[in-house]
């Protein structure tokens, strides 16, 4: 199988500091689920940052899409990105913007007009229980709420790879696992999943998914991924819950010009 | 061309709209106004240069100083006669006793000049071409063979120090429009840096999403082309009504030198290109400004 990300020994460090990720490599096959996990301080966000192109290595190789991303262009970049939907530890809306103008920033960027994006997006709202919401703020949404947008954001351009930064540290448990099915049903539909945590709850909840151990700045399986035993009583749990909503429209566009 | 201007609202949402709220449209106000009178008065300038180097830097008074009347009328005769000969000259003029008195009388008196006072005979010649140094070398040959008492005054000798001058005084209002111009493009690359701060995690989403530099830099060239829209007009508005006190107080004045600085249609013009001048520039230095910083970033 065409592998979608490759990290060939990669480093990271910042500044003049000593390397919070080392000799990392690993492969990432599309349509896989991965979890990351690993303590807190582990290098967990760090390296989630290589793979949503937020950050370049300090040495090594990453390959994206069949392309060196360590020396990808700033021009071509936007488009790397929108292939990629993440979902942000501190869920980064955008405060002035409302639940519903949020979740439509990916489309609007990838340049769909009013008209397509509305369906939608009310799609997702109403998939995610914020249909009410839609106009509401984020200061005004709970934390819960905000990270259901913050979801909702990252999928709804239906990126070819989901990446998630402990998408379930805010929520109560029911949500926790219809978020996981929301990500089983994008992963379902094709698109690599890469699920950051440290909740070991959580792993057993996916039997299809790999695993990603990280101690202390280094892949704890120093061959890359691992497989992750599937228990048969945790897909009961997630199985009965609403499915994912189909997004019509493209998939990504490429950057427009001005 | 429009889309550099035009965005649409739901992207008009990303970055809140501020416009008035900062300084910038003041001070452009401001730069426009101040700008417009530069040019003007540069414009203005050009123009009485023009209109005096036409009426005199091609004039020559030719005096012929002989002290005794019979002498000069001989001489100021063969003078005339070369004159006419000449292929130099294309007009001339011989002034009359009545007109030398005339333009003695205000420094003399009229009652003073009699015979008593010898009164050099004089003629104004306009030369075909320019009063270059050849051309008065050769008029100055020509005179001195009909006439050894007679002196040459090249009118371009004296006004000289004047072109000097108003050239001087119209690189400076070259110099100030330059200024002006880099003082309303050093307070938009301010304002820009500011609003960027500001509105950084934003910035910082809409590029992890995807969202291209041109993207970013549309949302803020067009707030500040609606903040430079507004400055220049209100600076264009003062400044024309300034210009136009102005020229009714120089018109009552019925001053010779200062009514040749009159702006004809094409300086109103070039005035008009000023405020529309101040938009483009800002919307570009807003453009480069954002571009350049977001290129710092991953």
């Amino acid at each position: 199988m065409q592998e979608i990300v490759t990290f060939d020994n990669v480093g990271l460090r910042y500044g003049t500091g000593k390397e919070v990720l080392s000799d990392i490599s690993f492969t990432l096959y599309p349509g896989s689920f991965y979890f990351l996990t690993g303590n807190s301080g582990a290098g967990k966000t760090s390296l989630l940052k290589l793979l949503y192109l937020a950050q370049r290595p300090s040495r090594g190789l990453i390959k994206l899409f069949d392309t060196d991303a360590v020396t990808l262009t700033r021009e071509r970049m936007p488009g790397f990105r929108r292939r990629i939907g993440v979902v942000f530890q501190d869920f980064r809306l955008v405060p002035h913007l409302s639940a519903y103008d949020n979740i439509a920033l990916p489309l609007r960027v990838s340049g769909m007009t009013e008209k397509d994006l509305d369906g939608p997006v009310c799609e997702m709202l109403d998939w995610v229980g914020l249909s009410d919401r839609a106009t509401a703020r984020p200061a005004t949404l709970s934390g819960g709420e905000q990270q259901r947008v913050a979801i909702a954001r990252a999928v709804i351009a239906r990126p070819e790879i989901l990446v998630a930064d402990e998408p379930t540290g805010n929520v109560d448990p029911e949500m926790a696992i219809r978020l996981l099915k929301l990500f089983e049903s994008m992963n379902a539909l094709g698109t690599t999943v890469v699920v950051a945590t440290h909740d070991v709850h959580l792993l057993a909840r996916i039997p299809e998914a790999h695993m990603m151990r990280l101690f202390r700045g280094k892949l704890a399986d120093p061959t890359g991924v691992l497989r992750h035993p599937p228990k048969p009583e945790a897909r009961a749990k997630i199985d009965g819950l609403p499915d994912f909503p189909p997004v019509k429209g493209p998939r990504s566009k490429a950057p427009d010009a001005d | 061309m429009l889309g550099f201007f035009t965005i649409s609202r739901a992207e008009r949402r990303l970055i809140p709209d501020t416009r008035l709220a900062g300084p910038m449209p003041w001070v452009i106000a401001i730069m426009i106004f101040l700008t417009i009178l530069a040019v003007a008065a540069g414009l203005s300038l050009r123009s009485g240069a023009q209109a005096i180097n036409a009426q005199l830097s091609g004039r020559v008074t030719i005096q012929i100083l002989a002290v005794k009347p019979q002498e000069r009328a001989k001489q100021l005769a063969k003078v005339e006669q070369a004159l006419d000969a000449s292929a130099l000259v294309a007009r001339r003029n011989t002034l009359s006793q009545e007109e030398l008195e005339a333009l003695l009388a205000p420094w003399l008196g009229g009652d003073v000049l009699d015979d008593t006072i010898t009164i050099p005979a004089m003629i104004d010649v306009d030369l075909k071409g320019a009063a270059s140094a050849d051309n008065i070398k050769a008029l100055e040959k020509l005179v001195a063979k009909a006439s050894p008492d007679a002196r040459l005054d090249p009118h371009g000798r004296w006004l000289q120090p004047v072109f000097d001058l108003l050239v001087t005084l119209q690189l400076l209002a070259l110099v100030l429009v330059i200024m002006l111009g880099a003082a309303t493009a050093a307070i938009v690359v301010l304002t820009v840096r500011g609003a960027l701060n500001t509105h950084g995690p934003t910035i910082a989403v809409m590029h992890l999403l995807g969202s291209t530099d041109i993207q970013v830099a549309r949302l803020f060239q067009r707030r500040v082309a609606l903040d430079a829209f507004f400055g220049s007009m209100l600076g264009s508005g003062l400044a024309a009504l300034a210009l136009y006190l102005l020229s009714r107080q120089i018109g009552g004045l019925d001053a010779g030198l200062l009514n040749s600085g009159q702006l004809n249609i094409l300086d109103l013009a070039l005035l008009v290109l000023v405020p529309l001048s101040g938009i483009i520039l800002a919307t570009i230095v807003a453009r480069a400004t954002v571009i350049i910083a977001l290129r710092k970033s991953l």
